[in-house]
């Protein structure tokens, strides 16, 4: 009885035994494994040169796999493959996630660089779709080169304003040339300064022109040397000192050259000191304890901020109010502008900086370029109405008009 | 001569990166950075001659005894400290040149920041003033914004939504027409320097 038993556990292991290796290693298994798995691929590959750009990058796209967010066979990423062979050598380049059809396969010009991206030479790309379990290649794609342009034709609505804005500028000087009387509204903190300068001849105290933090190359600095220009010339008439503390190297240079042809101009060159425009620190908290410093032991009449100011505004302009002194400012960085407003005497807000110079200077040449910022201005008024009514009405062509690609 | 050539090279230079703006393509972009490493090289000989200068105007202060004189020595011994402490131990952590940094530069730095909280509260108190009636309009606008941040019971929501209000319209409307002008002052001013009709930096009219 024992016997019989035990001969029939063993015929009921070797069948189990035998069902699960047949069935395991079956081409049945493998197919819901793979086939029934693997999402459908992507389709309709196509590669191009990227547009506008500097000629290292191709640009490829694809049709989402039909399986991409459908639920069965569900695609999670998408992997883009390349090659310099149609027929092999395919690497992957990115993987990018599901619901993505596009992707920019880009490197630098350099060649010695891993990322190296040669341009004019042919690559052939492939899209896998990945599925949790399987995957599948799209067909190979047509061939594509990468190549630079010429012209970056996002920028054309940029290019278009520059030049409408050059003729405008054109057309004002040429009139201003010819004697034409420009209009142009009065400002206040530009007024003043002839006061402040006087106020320090009667004071024998000095001036204190801060050129702020920006470099020789920002556009703020470059207006405010302008206008230190027109003051040192001013000062140098008055016999009254100018103090420009700088926290750049390169601006110092540049002032000190500035401030002595004004001196020359003026008729003294004798009264200009060096000394008097110096290099601070580049550090921006050392800078204001320094022109801080300045400030309390000094005591200048007039305190000028012209030109990129950061957190430090409202230090020294505080100090400057504490001291007593007037003070006149005036920057670009439209955050600061309210810390200025609220510790300075005057204020030139944003533009009025660029335009400061031409006022103090009061050349018609330079009054007519103030004329073209006011019709400028106009003409970007009128574009805001109607490009606010074609929102409205939906037009939207003309609101492409205006599309600009950075 | 010595007058037309720089405002030559200012207008070869200034259209030449106007331009550039515009090319996308390596050969605009190679002599964009080309022009960006000069300014890189001219600051480093530049930054020698700040350093001169800050040298020269410190030490006249100390040989003159003028007001303020120790400033001037705590100034000298801080450069030469730096100058000569950096190649000597090095700039790597626990050399003496990284403590004076750390444990000095640092701190006074962070006071310095610092003291734009006292300041911004006189700024306020000065500005907030209720003299004239756009002091008044400023005031209660600056009490909107910044009890929003405050809960205040039942009023909190249409506070909330009047403060976002004003930083979404009439705000946002004075930053962007702020902006707008600064873009066409910008352009102007490099117009006028390009063509050379701002020449007061060099010195005539």
């Amino acid at each position: 009885m024992n016997m019989n038993k035990s001969f029939h556990y063993f015929l009921f292991s070797f069948f189990l035994s035998f069902f699960f290796v047949f069935f395991a290693n079956s081409p049945a298994s493998d197919f819901s494994n793979t086939s029934v798995q693997a999402p459908a691929p992507p389709l309709n590959m196509k590669a191009f040169d990227t547009p506008n750009d500097n000629g290292h990058s191709i640009t490829i796209t694809w049709e989402l796999s039909p399986d991409d967010g459908a639920g069965k066979s569900n695609v999670i990423s998408y992997e883009i493959l390349r090659s310099d062979n149609p027929d092999s050598g395919f690497v992957v380049r990115r993987m990018v996630a599901a619901g993505v059809n596009t992707y920019e396969d880009g490197g630098v010009k350099e060649k010695k660089s891993e990322d190296y991206f040669p341009s004019h030479k042919n690559f052939y790309y492939r899209v896998r779709a990945n599925a949790e379990k399987g995957s599948s290649l799209s067909d190979v794609s047509p061939p594509a080169y990468a190549y630079g342009q010429l012209f970056h034709t996002g920028r054309t609505v940029i290019l278009v304003a520059c030049v409408i804005f050059t003729v405008f500028t054109i057309m004002f000087i040429r009139k201003a040339k010819k004697g034409e009387e420009l209009y142009i509204r009065p400002l206040a903190g530009i007024e003043a300064v002839d006061e402040a300068i006087g106020r320090a001849t009667e004071m024998g105290k000095p001036i204190l022109y801060i050129l702020g933090l920006g470099t020789a190359a920002d556009v703020a600095t470059i207006a405010s040397f302008t206008i230190l220009a027109r003051i040192s010339k001013m000062t140098a008439e008055y016999r009254t000192p100018i103090l420009v503390p700088c926290n750049d190297p390169i601006v110092m240079i540049v002032a000190q050259e500035t401030v002595k042809a004004a001196y020359l101009d003026a008729g003294r060159p004798e009264m200009y000191k060096e000394d008097n425009i110096f290099y601070v620190t580049s550090m921006q908290f050392a800078y204001v304890a320094a022109v801080n410093g300045i400030m309390v032991r000094e005591r200048p009449a007039t305190n000028f901020y012209l030109g990129k100011f950061y957190a430090e505004s409202l230090i020294l302009a505080e100090t400057g109010s504490v001291a007593g002194s007037i003070q006149i400012s005036g920057t670009d960085e439209i955050a600061q502008i309210p810390f200025f407003v609220a510790a300075t005497d005057y204020t030139l807000i944003g533009e009025e900086l660029y335009a400061a110079s031409a006022y103090l200077g009061k050349e018609p040449l330079l009054l007519g370029s103030l004329k073209a910022q006011d019709w400028g201005k106009a003409l970007v008024m009128i574009s805001l109405i109607l490009g606010g009514l074609a929102a409205s009405f939906h037009l939207d062509f003309f609101i492409k008009l205006f599309a600009v690609k950075l | 001569m010595r007058r037309q050539l720089p405002i030559i090279i200012v207008f070869v230079s200034g259209a030449f990166m106007a331009i550039q703006y515009f090319i996308p393509h390596d050969a605009g972009v190679f002599f964009y950075e080309y022009g960006l490493d000069w300014i890189i090289v001219i600051g480093i000989f530049a930054m020698l001659l700040g350093i001169w200068s800050l040298f020269k105007v410190q030490l006249d202060k100390v040989v003159k005894r003028s007001p303020g004189w120790g400033y001037s020595v705590v100034a000298l011994g801080g450069l030469f400290f730096m100058l000569i402490g950096g190649p000597l131990w090095g700039i790597e952590e626990g050399t003496p040149f990284m403590q004076v940094f750390w444990y000095i530069y640092t701190p006074i730095q962070a006071t310095m920041f610092s003291l734009l909280a006292f300041y911004i509260a006189s700024a306020a108190y000065r500005a907030f003033r209720a003299r004239t009636v756009l002091a008044t309009i400023l005031l209660l606008t600056a009490m909107v914004i910044m009890l929003r941040l405050i809960p205040l019971g039942p009023i909190s929501g249409s506070n909330q939504k009047l403060a976002t209000w004003i930083l979404m319209v009439p705000s946002m409307a004075a930053n962007r027409a702020i902006l707008i002008g600064i873009g066409l002052g910008i352009v102007a001013t490099c117009l006028k320097i390009i063509l050379g009709i701002e020449r007061a930096y060099m010195g005539h009219d």
